[in-house]
């Protein structure tokens, strides 16, 4: 039986919305042995404001390329979420870059993950990483993918001076998503980790 | 009668150095009686000759066109490509196989009409490419149309009532582009010509000579400007040599005077040097030097 | 042969089409590219740019595509593996060197990452519509091969297939990617050098007094040679003879046209490329090639999951077209199916094979995008009801 995943990563140009999707399907697709395909947005549309990457996730040979209704939305920027948000599948999965992204009207059972990726990725120093945290964050929240696959993945993705720089990132991401699963319990309860409208600056 | 005597007296079995660098199995060629460009090619098989060239190492690619035709009939690597693309052909082969000599012979429309793009470009790259136009300053092949050479008030049977766009100044147009060699001669400047072909095949870099040559059939008759040999004395009459003159000085007109000689001869890093130096400069020791000819299949099995 | 280990990024990838086409020019042998840039093709090139100072040869971007075209046949002519990469009007614009490839018997490749048409068109976006194009687009009759690759994967491998048909049949080969496999990101394995069969080019052994430039030999091939060996041979676009002297008649155009359609001939026969399934009992048969026929291939499973016998013919090989293979087919199944990315290509010369044998239905996309899947199930279903 086919197990599925489509995922839709999205934000501003220069966020590195592409290597975050790129690092994402390489784990799935060589690191963990199984299919994936990523597609990104070409024209000016994503030579000026936004850019915005799909990637689909298969046990088996995937067909159709293009992800219709993703099962998981990763957001960095408002008109990222609000272009994107209608489209997720019931019962998907929302990422949002908490300090970017004012939520509104969420679609009922969806289950929505805050982290504050350009701040945690400035803690290290480097505010461009902030795209490595998201897709450590990601790594945590969704468990598609091991965590080994994707941590290999972001080594070999980047070039070998911003190595440690990228894991640590990835780390930084992967360890702030775990405490926020934990923190919401076994039952995942979404509310509790719906970053409030206060948390937003 | 003393001219006919002395024709007679050539002996059957005499040798015309001329033949081994002609595909003489083409004879006789297409050119019209009084036509400059078969003047050109024995220039430039003396230039051969006198250069001690290895024919086996020199290509001629041409275009499309009466002097397109010439490449049909040099008894070396030859290519006859399309209208206005033999410079872009050129380059692929100088790339592949830069001990080739190559020469890219074509006519005045080809090079600078529908060609004139590839012309300045190569220019620029300073591509090492020695480049002859014949330039009959009209489109002979295709029945006698306007060319971009074709001087204001000569009619061709495009422009019936007379040219009155501007011409190009061939020498002046190389010039700008970056040439590294321009000169100018007619066909009445055998020897001069001849000369000039040996320089370019010894100097590295793009090199351009423009040979005015007459089409009596076309451009000739059509301008009530004579036969051919009318042309050679307007030719003798007209020109002045000016080595070094300023080739924006050089324009020509339709009966005025013909500046000739040679106007540039500058030293300029070529284009494959250009290419060594940046990737030697950018990659060090990781720069691999083109290995470009694909291997056979026979020597690969004998290694 | 073997690949030159050079040339071979050997290991296990993540690329786009645009890249993995990359590598398979330099697994191939191709070491001289010339380009001109233009969306969504210019990848290639680039990554060709960055790649070929370390493997040892040069790429040059031209002026236009003219040049680029012409460029690479001068290389050919002086011993290299060549070939350019475009897509919409760059093609256009390279449809007479195309032309002079197929006249000259110059072994090259020319890349098309098809984008929407007409005109400038969909820069950014898929359409299949230049599949006509490949084929007749240059002026006369000429044969070439046209391959259509359906992934990243297979951008790769069919590249090192184009380069060695081309030296195998002396044509110009048509690599006729899409915008979507183009630009579409999958894992590209790439084999050890030894692992991949090259086809070298077939230099003549005959010394030069007696060798004939175009002298028809194994397969109505003739031999190749290289500027600077010592041939002094002569090449045209006119109409010639054996020797390569311009010959302007009948009788000598119609040896030479002929022979140039004629030598592809056991690629139309059976040598051509194509993946099929379920042939035996299918009374449907979808008809694709690209992106389309990945997405053809999910109406598939779910026509087969509604229990009609439909089965597929994805063409690898589009040009020669398997005519006979088609026609064969039109005798036992009640239909064809073709989707395209297209206002319909490929469907008149499936519809030629059939030649009324087997009903065949033409599902049209005007480019942009794919084909949703229902569009090609409901065709599917609409066939197995008549």
């Amino acid at each position: 039986m086919q197990s599925l995943s489509e995922i839709r990563i999205a934000g501003f140009g220069g966020q590195g919305v592409i290597l975050a999707a790129m690092v994402v399907g390489k784990a799935g697709a060589i690191h963990q042995g199984g299919y994936a395909t990523m597609t990104q947005s070409f024209g000016p549309e994503a030579r000026g404001g936004s850019s915005s990457a799909q990637v689909i996730l298969s046990n088996e040979p995937i067909l159709y390329p293009y992800v219709t209704q993703p099962d998981v939305l990763v957001v960095m920027s408002q008109e990222a979420y609000t272009r994107f948000t209608p489209e997720l599948k019931h019962g998907g999965t929302l990422i949002i870059e908490q300090d970017l992204v004012r939520l509104g009207q969420v679609p009922a059972g969806v289950r929505v993950f805050g982290v504050p990726a350009t701040r945690l990725a400035e803690e290290l120093g480097r505010k461009v990483v902030l795209n490595i945290v998201m897709v450590g964050f990601f790594g945590a929240v969704t468990r598609l993918l091991d965590p080994d696959a994707l941590r290999k993945a972001v080594a070999d993705s980047v070039p070998p001076a911003l190595q440690k720089l990228n894991l640590q990132a990835f780390d930084k991401g992967f360890e702030y998503g775990t405490l926020r699963i934990s923190q919401s319990g076994e039952s995942g309860d979404a509310e509790s980790i719906i970053p409030t409208l206060e948390s937003v600056p | 009668m003393s001219e006919m005597e002395c024709v007679m007296e050539i002996p059957e079995d005499a040798f015309n150095p001329v033949e081994p660098f002609l595909r003489m199995d083409r004879m006789p060629h297409i050119w019209c009686a009084g036509c400059g460009i078969g003047t050109t090619v024995n220039c430039f098989v003396r230039a051969l000759l006198n250069s001690k060239a290895d024919l086996d190492k020199v290509a001629i690619v041409s275009g499309i066109g009466c002097t397109g035709r010439v490449a049909g009939y040099a008894q070396m690597d030859s290519f006859h490509t399309t209208h206005g693309r033999a410079i872009p052909f050129a380059t692929g082969l100088k790339l592949a196989n830069p001990e080739l000599q190559v020469v890219v012979y074509s006519g005045d429309g080809d090079l600078f009409a529908i060609g004139g793009n590839h012309f300045i470009h190569a220019a620029r790259r300073n591509m090492d490419l020695k480049v002859i136009c014949v330039n009959n300053m009209i489109y002979a092949m295709t029945g006698g149309q306007s060319a971009p050479t074709t001087p204001g008030h000569a009619t061709t049977s495009t422009a019936p009532y007379g040219v009155f766009e501007p011409a190009f100044n061939l020498v002046s147009l190389a010039e700008a582009a970056g040439a590294s060699y321009v000169a100018r001669w007619t066909t009445y400047h055998v020897m001069q010509l001849a000369r000039s072909m040996e320089e370019i095949f010894k100097k590295k870099g793009f090199c351009f000579i423009e040979v005015l040559s007459p089409c009596p059939t076309l451009y000739q008759r059509r301008n009530k400007m004579g036969d051919g040999l009318e042309a050679m004395k307007y030719y003798k009459k007209a020109s002045k040599i000016r080595h070094g003159a300023p080739t924006s000085e050089c324009a020509l007109t339709k009966d005025g005077e013909i500046v000739v000689g040679k106007f540039v001869d500058r030293d300029r890093p070529d284009y494959l040097e250009l290419l060594r130096s940046q990737m030697v400069e950018s990659l060090g020791e990781r720069y691999a030097e083109p290995e470009m000819a694909c291997e056979d299949a026979e020597v690969t099995c004998s290694l | 042969m073997h690949a030159d280990p050079k040339g071979v990024l050997t290991g296990v990838h993540f690329l786009d089409g645009d890249h993995a086409c990359c590598e398979g020019t330099l697994a191939a042998g191709a070491r001289f590219s010339a380009g001109y840039p233009i969306t969504p093709s210019t990848e290639v090139v680039e990554r060709f740019a960055s790649r070929i100072p370390t493997v040892g040869g040069i790429f040059i971007q031209m002026e236009d595509e003219l040049a680029a075209s012409i460029a690479i046949q001068g290389a050919v002519w002086g011993g290299a593996k060549a070939f350019t990469v475009t897509s919409g009007p760059g093609y256009s614009l390279m449809m007479e060197h195309i032309g002079y490839a197929a006249m000259t018997e110059t072994p090259c490749v020319f890349v098309n990452v098809q984008r929407g048409g007409p005109s400038t068109g969909l820069p950014t976006l898929p359409a299949q519509a230049d599949m006509m194009q490949a084929r007749w687009g240059s002026h006369g009759d000429y044969g070439i091969v046209a391959l259509c690759p359906s992934s990243p994967q297979e951008c790769f491998d069919l590249t090192i297939e184009a380069f060695n048909l081309s030296e195998e049949f002396r044509v110009p080969v048509m690599m006729m990617l899409d915008e979507c496999v183009g630009h579409m990101t999958e894992k590209v394995v790439i084999p050890k050098a030894e692992e991949i069969e090259i086809t070298p080019r077939r230099f003549t052994k005959e010394p030069p007094e007696k060798f004939h430039v175009y002298e028809p030999k194994e397969n109505q091939v003739p031999e190749m040679v290289q500027a600077g060996a010592g041939y002094r041979f002569h090449i045209t676009g006119l109409t010639h003879d054996e020797r390569g002297y311009p010959n302007m008649n009948i009788d000598a155009q119609d040896r030479l046209v002929r022979r140039l359609q004629d030598k592809l001939k056991p690629l139309a026969n059976g040598r051509g490329l194509c993946e099929t399934e379920n042939l035996e009992d299918a009374e449907v048969v979808v008809v694709s090639y690209g992106i389309t026929a990945r997405v053809a291939q999910r109406a598939l499973q779910l026509a087969r999951r509604r229990g009609i016998r439909a089965g597929k013919f994805r063409l690898i090989t589009a040009w020669p077209f398997p005519l006979e293979r088609i026609r064969e087919l039109a005798g036992r199944v009640k239909a064809f199916v073709v989707p395209e990315l297209n206002l319909g290509q490929m469907v008149y010369e499936v519809e030629r094979a059939a030649a009324g044998q087997a009903a065949v239905l033409s599902v049209t996309h005007a480019g942009g995008g794919v084909h949703d899947p229902e569009a090609i199930l409901n065709a599917i279903v609409e066939a197995a009801r008549l």
